[in-house]
């Protein structure tokens, strides 16, 4: 084991951590703005898997470009569970809001088992075998088009909280719902938006992790898990937190599958947010509550 | 005795006892394999309850105490022959060990609420693999009990025999763990529970010492769980970390509770009742029309029809359809 493989790993880690970091953009923008910790991320994830899946076979198109279908269609599924649902527990206790998230978690994860079987399903494009070669560096195409596109749909979304009316009051319901249903904003038609676009981030991270990795419906708990761990290390309701935090977990999954077993790798993650949860609560860049 | 049957609900928790211990006269394996279900589901409900019902704290990871439990068990005897009765002390006092230390950090490091959950699942999830990796307990390729030969007597001891003899044990477990429910219930530690899950900052202020009585709801409620799965173990003769530590089992092993009722006494017998009568409906339904996955979709509607409509579970509604209150229990 060289340098130059270990540079390949490492760089095979980042490129996967920024689509883990996309998909749990999704999560913590959620709670950033609701406090509502969604259990059912990792389903979502799945479903858009499969979306994508059957967009591919079925009507050949290619997951990148399928990428705005996928995640338009999850942010219409976002909206109007936040809207018929979720918007009506948002006062009661924390663990109810997490009970009804994991009762939507069972419903999906198990109609997706009925529909589509428990076989792992994956695609092949002809970009799928091809690599680009820097220097000693070798990067997978698929690998290096789903970092870049993940990276350029984080940019958007920062661009939307950052530019647009809609994202700057969801910020301000985030701040103080309160004062922003005071100033006469539509507090639940907003929440219904920023839960669509939660999901539509999953949408797009599903898509572009099809690139990657063969789908089944037991991978929704897993990615479940991972989201959690990422955004806690990030730090829960940070942007650049989520993304920082998909990047160390891609890497440090890239690392401990090469350095030790890879079916150990998992157990590297619960033990990190382990530490985490107990060390620094708020995450790497969250703020002390 | 006289006062004992003026009170209606003595009356019937002990008429519903003497028709489950008459039961196997009438019922057939496949039927008592189906109590057997029900009973532990319920006493496994009840020990979550301890913690989330009781005081407030909410564990996602109740598989780890009862794969612990079972492995304890289940390891010793193959290894040494231990009797489970002896083994089943060992796996409680694992359980409470690694509830101690997980309730230490917890509560010490002020993990709360949904985060508390998550810390539950990482350490669950942490053990799986572990186990998974672990050859003394035979690693992700399972752990295997030897069962007892054919038409062998039913041996107490070892746990080796029929399933009628699995049906009383697990009856003694659930109506052990009721009693000992109630008795806590009704102590000081009950009352000081309670206040800690209301309000613990108030419950704090009134001198109540919080982490010492929430640590004792821990490791009452890990004991409690791995007393389970060491007769899971034994009633199954094979355990797989795969599916012992499994996040699905701490979630199927709290939704009785969480229908029937949660911090009720009887709240976890009922809601194992209509989850296993739900389950086991669908299973034969869906053999026939042979679907995987029916079986969670309805337990999700279950759940969620639940949340919606009576978020305070199964038990307190029907106890007031019964006209059974009596105290708030």
């Amino acid at each position: 084991m060289d340098a130059t493989f270990f540079m390949n790993v490492i760089s095979a880690g980042l490129l996967t951590g920024l689509v883990y970091g996309l998909m749990a953009l999704g999560l913590s923008v959620i709670f950033g703005v609701m406090r509502v910790v969604n259990f059912a991320h990792g389903d979502m994830m799945v479903v858009a898997m499969y979306a994508a899946f059957l967009l591919y076979t079925k009507l050949g198109i290619e997951p990148v470009p399928a990428l705005p279908l996928v995640a338009g269609g999850l942010f219409v599924v976002g909206y109007l569970l936040q809207r018929f649902l979720i918007n009506h527990f948002l006062g009661v206790t924390e663990h109810i809001q997490f009970l009804l998230l994991l009762s939507v978690a069972m419903i999906i994860t198990n109609v997706v088992l009925m529909v589509f079987g428990p076989d792992a399903r994956n695609i092949q494009l002809d970009a799928s075998f091809e690599s680009y070669s820097l220097g000693f560096l070798v990067l997978d195409k698929v690998r290096v088009i789903a970092a870049f596109t993940a990276g350029g749909v984080a940019a958007l979304l920062w661009a939307f909280f950052r530019y647009t009316t809609t994202g700057t009051a969801i910020r301000a319901c985030a701040d103080n719902p309160v004062g922003a249903r005071v100033v006469g904003l539509n507090v639940e038609k907003l929440y219904a938006i920023t839960f669509g676009i939660g999901t539509a981030c999953v949408g797009a991270a599903g898509c572009l992790l099809l690139l990657l990795v063969d789908v089944h419906p037991h991978l929704s708990s897993d990615y479940t898990l991972l989201g959690f761990i990422i955004v806690i290390l990030g730090g829960l309701g940070s942007l650049g937190g989520a993304l920082l935090g998909g990047i160390l977990v891609g890497l440090s999954e890239a690392l401990s599958g090469v350095l030790i077993a890879p079916s150990l790798k998992s157990m590297f993650s619960f033990g990190l947010l382990i530490l985490v949860l107990l060390l620094r609560p708020q995450g790497i860049l969250g703020k002390k509550p | 005795m006289t006062a004992l049957l003026q009170d209606r609900r003595a009356v019937l928790l002990l008429g519903l006892l003497a028709i489950l211990a008459l039961a196997p006269l009438a019922a057939g394996d496949y039927m008592l394999s189906i109590l057997i279900t029900v009973l532990l589901q319920a006493y496994l409900g009840m020990s979550w309850n301890v913690m989330m019902g009781f005081a407030g704290q909410f564990s996602l990871g109740h598989a780890l105490y009862v794969g612990l439990g079972a492995y304890a068990g289940g390891a010793l005897f193959v290894h040494y022959g231990t009797p489970p009765w002896i083994g089943a002390f060992a796996g409680m006092a694992v359980s409470a060990a690694v509830g101690a230390v997980i309730g230490t950090l917890g509560f010490r490091f002020k993990v709360m609420g949904v985060y508390f959950a998550l810390l539950t699942i990482a350490f669950a999830e942490f053990t799986r693999v572990l186990f998974d990796h672990w050859g003394w307990v035979g690693a992700s390729s399972g752990l295997f009990l030897p069962p007892a030969a054919n038409n062998s007597p039913d041996n107490l001891w070892l746990l080796r025999g029929s399933t009628t003899m699995f049906y009383y044990v697990a009856l003694a477990m659930t109506a052990a763990a009721f009693w000992f429910c109630r008795a806590l219930l009704m102590r000081r530690i009950g009352y000081y529970w309670q206040a800690i899950r209301e309000d613990q900052d108030a419950a704090d202020a009134l001198g109540i010492d919080v982490f010492r009585n929430k640590m004792i709801a821990v490791l009452i409620s890990a004991a409690m769980t791995s007393l389970g799965g060491v007769f899971l173990a034994f009633f199954n003769n094979n355990l797989y970390p795969e599916s012992i530590f499994s996040m699905h089992r701490s979630i199927e092993l709290m939704l009785g509770t969480i229908i029937g009722g949660i911090g009720t006494l009887f709240g976890p017998i009922l809601g194992a009742v209509v989850l296993t009568a739900l389950g086991e409906g669908l299973t034969i339904l869906g053999a026939h029309i042979g679907i995987d996955g029916v079986k969670q979709i309805a337990y999700g509607i279950c759940l969620m029809l639940i949340l919606v409509l009576k978020p305070g579970g199964l038990w307190p509604w029907l106890r007031k359809l019964l006209r059974l209150e009596g105290d708030a229990r």
